[in-house]
């Protein structure tokens, strides 16, 4: 099944001429109408008209998120006031989240790349898909929320929380499908398990459409054994809009829309491109973003990519699992975490030190996330309860910087390592 | 007497719950020659605080802090009780009508008497009012304490 046909098969080289146009007008009107990119290009001795075929995408320079943050909440925006009609906002690196506008069209293009992609994997307007992303500033509910409903699936969009009700309204409203995180669909499998329903023999559920967080293959076989499921990778970052592509049934690598999206995969160290099937930086180019336009954005997820034409009869390129990341960000329960991030945040807390430990864990397939700091000795009293406070105030200021619930200890000052050069003060015991 | 001269310098530590803590600290103090007369550990979950009554409290908190332990001073009394029913009631009757409140407590128990040792929120008050109503508070620099505790020096 396919959502848009003859664009989705098109011939490759067809393709190629369709992304050299939409580049070419790209760079025109950033180099034209945008500051912010007019002098990168010129930073990059790069003009417009040097742009004569695909592959010249690489003598433009890249984007980088902290181009995103040192340019908060908008300047680096492309669309009028009158233009934008949403804003979602995600975790920056430290104390500044990164804000991405949206226009009309951009709004359009996002659903329409989800309409494709939900098809892809066999869903249609017969569906019911429990959309279990959060909803809000969060792009994974809303943007699922609208791929769904293109399609002229129906919507149950409970967002996250409340397990038991979610397996309720599964059973209830016939789902077929769900979106969620992996370590979520599995925690769901557990809680409906006590509470006495099997996913696979008591509910229609037949689809997951499973991302924000890495995984891998041994989870998607778990579940789809375990849970009577298929369970498809789907992808996308806030920056290039929001979950964006997804495998088709063939579950080998996610499609990138060619017409939506130049693919490169980069030397995280030098920038250079590699070939298909070498491993490195995601770095993509939307094509046709209007408000926030992305050049060659460095994503920081490592994978390879495949260029070949899948068996489904796309010819769209097709991105491999992510294995890690080129910084040291982390993902807890499908938010992105920065450490520094949480360093900032204890930063502006003098009752505890400069120095911290992260562990990170999964208990009944949830993410945890404990932080250790040291206390100082000017904040240290003989009471209880003024220690436990302190745990309470740091756990608080965590929870509202990063959106993330983690637990606090306190430990004896000049326990926890030090580190010269590169700091590792991340533990995470997870494994996928 | 003076009520300065009640108000006893209690060394609290903090600590990690932890095998080896509270034997560190215990030998350091060892080495200092310094006595423990009493102490109580309140624990709360990864940590807790380690109170304890010494001989020589400046030295012992010399040492502990350059081992790198958090070590603050607390005043609290130590009021001597009748070891017999009724002796907890003397004392906390008395700080309870004048409204004083006990943040917390620990004791000690030697040879026919005991010694409550006590962490209020009004400390000058708390001895007025044990005194005047004929309890008796126990004075450290510390032979005070009566027992086998008492003891060293």
């Amino acid at each position: 099944m396919f959502w848009e046909p003859k664009i989705e098969t098109m011939p490759v080289e067809d393709l190629h001429r369709l992304q050299y146009k939409l580049l070419k007008s790209l760079v025109y009107r950033l180099y034209s109408f945008s500051e912010f990119y007019h002098r990168r290009m010129e930073d990059a001795g790069v003009h417009p008209d040097d742009i004569r075929v695909l592959a010249d995408l690489k003598n433009l320079p890249f984007m980088f998120k902290r181009d995103l943050r040192d340019n908060y909440p908008d300047k680096i925006f492309t669309a009028t006031p009158e233009e934008l009609v949403r804003y979602h906002v995600s975790s920056g690196t430290t104390g500044k989240p990164t804000v991405v506008g949206y226009t009309a069209n951009d709004l359009e293009n996002w659903t329409v790349s989800l309409a494709r992609a939900l098809t892809s994997i066999g869903l249609s307007s017969r569906d019911v898909v429990l959309v279990s992303y959060g909803y809000g500033l969060f792009t994974g509910g809303l943007g699922l929320h609208y791929g769904a409903e293109r399609i002229g699936a129906t919507v149950i969009p409970t967002s996250v929380g409340n397990t038991e009700r979610q397996i309720e309204l599964m059973q209830d409203l016939r789902a077929t499908a769900i979106a969620c995180t992996p370590s979520y669909m599995l925690h769901m499998g557990e809680v409906a398990e006590k509470m006495g329903i099997s996913l696979q023999k008591d509910t229609q559920l037949r689809v997951g459409i499973l991302g924000a967080e890495p995984w891998s293959e041994r989870m998607r076989n778990r579940m789809q054994e375990w849970l009577g499921i298929r369970a498809y990778d789907i992808y996308g970052t806030s920056e290039l809009s929001g979950p964006l592509f997804t495998e088709c049934t063939e579950q080998k690598g996610f499609h990138v829309w060619g017409d939506f999206a130049l693919t490169e995969i980069v030397d995280p160290a030098t920038g250079e491109s590699l070939g298909p099937g070498e491993k490195g930086e995601l770095t993509m180019t939307i094509l046709q973003k209007e408000a926030l336009p992305m050049v060659r954005f460095r994503i920081g997820d490592v994978t390879e990519m495949d260029e070949g034409i899948c068996a489904c009869g796309r010819t769209h390129p097709r991105v491999m699992r992510i294995t890690g990341r080129v910084d040291d960000m982390l993902i807890i329960r499908g938010i992105n975490v920065f450490p520094s991030q949480i360093e900032h945040t204890l930063m502006s807390i003098p009752e505890v030190g400069k120095h911290f430990m992260i562990e990170v864990d999964r208990k009944m397939e949830l993410d945890t996330v404990l932080v250790r700091v040291e206390v100082s000795p000017e904040a240290f009293s003989d009471k209880i309860t003024d220690l436990m406070r302190l745990k309470a105030m740091v756990a608080g200021k965590v929870r509202s910087a990063l959106n993330v619930n983690a637990d606090v200890e306190l430990a004896e000052p000049g326990t926890l390592p030090r580190f010269e050069g590169k700091a590792k003060r991340v533990i995470d015991r997870r494994k996928l | 007497m003076d009520t300065e001269e009640f108000v006893i310098k209690q060394v609290s530590i903090f600590s990690e719950n932890k095998p080896g803590r509270l034997a560190a600290m215990a030998k350091a103090l060892q080495e200092e020659q310094v006595n423990i007369l009493a102490f109580s550990i309140a624990e709360a979950g990864e940590f807790g605080v380690v109170r304890a009554l010494v001989d020589q409290p400046e030295k012992a908190y010399k040492k502990l802090t350059s081992m790198g332990f958090v070590v603050s001073f607390t005043e609290v009394i130590g009021v001597k009780m009748r070891d017999e029913p009724g002796g907890l009631y003397e004392v906390a009757r008395i700080l309870g009508e004048a409204k004083i409140n006990i943040e917390y407590s620990y004791s000690y128990s030697g040879k026919g008497m005991a010694v409550l040792i006590l962490r209020v929120d009004n400390t000058r008050e708390a001895i007025t009012q044990i005194r005047a109503h004929g309890g008796e508070l126990v004075r450290l620099p510390p032979a005070a304490i009566p027992g086998p505790a008492g003891k060293g020096r």
